[in-house]
């Protein structure tokens, strides 16, 4: 790809998709994709936080101190969260019902920490913004996908609308709705991601070339 | 430096196969074979006692368990393994533990959960962790929970003997030893499940020294902890209800899912032991024997990690 932004972009949604690829920020993945709008709605607020936070970040990269950075990534990142909290307690009342404690927890999102650690503090303003509107997307398709799956597995519906009921033929299986089925699908689904080899930066052959790096560490030296 | 090249001609000499490598060996249709066997007086009781219903939901439950595994094998283009019957044996397993007349799509979802997940995405039968076949029925009590805990016998559904004591009554240890109770397909058949134990140890196709420590720790358990002293009629009763003969029977004993030290099967045992206890006495549902036992599968590793020892193999 040869626009840079875009490039940025694409590699947060799919060569390094935080959830699939990353394996970062379990826990709000595990626990609020109980349903399609619930991941979403995870996903959305967590991708504003990324966003704004990866432009602060990468503005005062170069004022904040090398020895205080963590302190100062996390009041820029719960500043943000606080502002996200608020509002959608304001705007969307059940959402944040349904979200809960998940909200506040976005201060310690890996993700969110991840990419200012990794990227923002290294790059300019707007690259870090496409990384961010990357990174996120990247996250809320992977919620929406898990929690689709759960919720149509679990309860028979997609993003709340009945698709079937419970009969004599078949009836959904609760236990993908619960705390186990969100371990189940996600381990499936990363699982597929494997094996379609999808272009991820951990499949070898076809995600790795585009870096210069087919697995062979050995006669690599890029990440020495 | 090795190239790529090289290391992929080293791993061609050590002809690696696809698992199972170790535990399976030719032995393992012979065991299932002698499995098939000792649970055959089980599902013959079972149709006598409950009709065609119990054998559908068996024939679902196993039919589901060899598709899967035929489908699997072929979706990675080898071998299949169904010709060794551990898909079946799984199958008659989870079968027996349901209710007769559940709506079929139970055991079918039951059966692709133990054989999908529970062995094949672990490398096969010999290299899972957890009897697929109560594990799979856990999975099924979770989502399923008001249709795996309705019993009906005869048209009739009453309490099982275990939800009358739990409420404090008396159940007829007779009734409950000759079947005449309220239960799932296998509660109802001790002497038959018996009868297939006995087979087994016969055919030397079950450890003995798991199955042993948890009666004997169970009984322990239940007669200090259990409220009742050592009342026999209590006691007798927690050991007939709730398919604890059968679990004792058929899981207690495996062949593959048990710690490989003598000592480590009396720790098995024991904690198999004391979890039902603890499971029955202060847990909601009286029903508890599976999630018992697949916590303490959880353990076996760990068992056997820090009892080194000898790995000798206990009959």
């Amino acid at each position: 790809m040869k626009n840079k932004h875009l490039d940025a972009i694409y590699n947060g949604i799919i060569r390094e998709n935080p959830i699939f690829v990353l394996m970062l920020g379990m826990c709000p993945t595990l626990a609020v994709t109980t349903s399609a709008i619930n991941g979403a709605g995870m996903g959305v607020s967590t991708t504003v936080v990324l966003i704004l936070s990866n432009m602060l970040i990468a503005a005062l990269r170069k004022i904040i101190p090398d020895g205080v950075r963590m302190p100062a990534y996390i009041v820029v990142v719960a500043t943000f969260v606080t502002l996200v909290d608020f509002i959608m307690e304001a705007f969307t009342k059940d959402l944040y019902g349904a979200l809960g404690l998940y909200i506040p927890l976005i201060v310690v999102n890996c993700i969110i920490l991840g990419r200012a650690e990794a990227y923002a503090s290294k790059n300019t303003v707007t690259m870090s913004a496409c990384d961010g509107i990357g990174m996120g997307l990247g996250f809320t398709v992977a919620l929406i996908v898990i929690g689709l799956v759960r919720e149509f597995l679990g309860a028979g519906t997609a993003f709340g609308i009945t698709i079937y009921e419970a009969s004599s033929i078949f009836e959904p299986i609760a236990i993908i709705t619960k705390a186990p089925g969100a371990f189940l699908v996600l381990a499936m689904l990363a699982a597929l991601q494997n094996k379609f080899k999808m272009k991820a930066a951990t499949n070898g052959v076809n995600g790795g070339e585009e870096k210069g790096c087919a697995s062979d560490c050995e006669s690599c030296g890029t990440c020495k | 430096m090795k190239s790529k090249k090289e290391v992929q001609k080293v791993s061609d000499s050590l002809s690696v196969k696809a698992s199972p490598h170790v535990r399976k060996s030719a032995r393992l249709e012979t065991l299932m074979f002698d499995m098939e066997i000792a649970l055959l007086p089980v599902v013959l009781f079972a149709a006598y006692r409950f009709g065609f219903g119990a054998v559908k939901v068996i024939m679902a439950s196993v039919l589901a368990c060899v598709v899967t595994e035929w489908i699997y094998d072929a979706c990675l283009k080898r071998e299949t393994g169904i010709t060794d019957g551990s898909a079946v044996v799984t199958g008659l397993l989870l079968g027996l533990t349901l209710p007769s007349d559940i709506n079929l799509y139970v055991p079918v979802i039951g059966g692709i959960f133990a054989t999908l997940i529970v062995v094949l995405l672990y490398g096969g039968y010999g290299q899972h962790f957890m009897l697929p076949a109560l594990a799979s029925r856990c999975f099924l009590l979770i989502s399923f929970a008001e249709e795996m805990t309705t019993y009906t016998v005869d048209g009739i559904s009453s309490a099982t003997p275990l939800a009358v004591l739990q409420a404090g009554g008396a159940p007829n240890l007779t009734d409950m030893f000759l079947g005449n109770i309220n239960g799932s397909i296998v509660e109802v058949s001790t002497v038959a499940v018996l009868l297939g134990f006995f087979y087994l140890i016969v055919r030397k196709a079950v450890k003995l020294v798991p199955p042993v420590i948890y009666v004997l720790s169970f009984v322990m358990y239940m007669g200090l902890f259990g409220g009742h002293g050592f009342d026999m009629s209590y006691i007798g009763a927690q050991i007939l209800g709730g398919g604890f003969i059968f679990s004792v029977a058929f899981f207690a004993g495996d062949m593959i899912i048990n710690p490989k030290t003598v000592a480590g099967q009396v720790i098995y045992g024991v904690l198999m032991g004391v979890l039902t206890g603890v499971y029955r006495t202060m847990g909601f549902a009286p029903e508890s024997v599976s999630y018992a036992i697949i916590c303490c599968n959880l353990l076996i590793p760990l068992i056997d990690k820090f009892l080194p020892g000898k790995a000798k193999e206990a009959a």
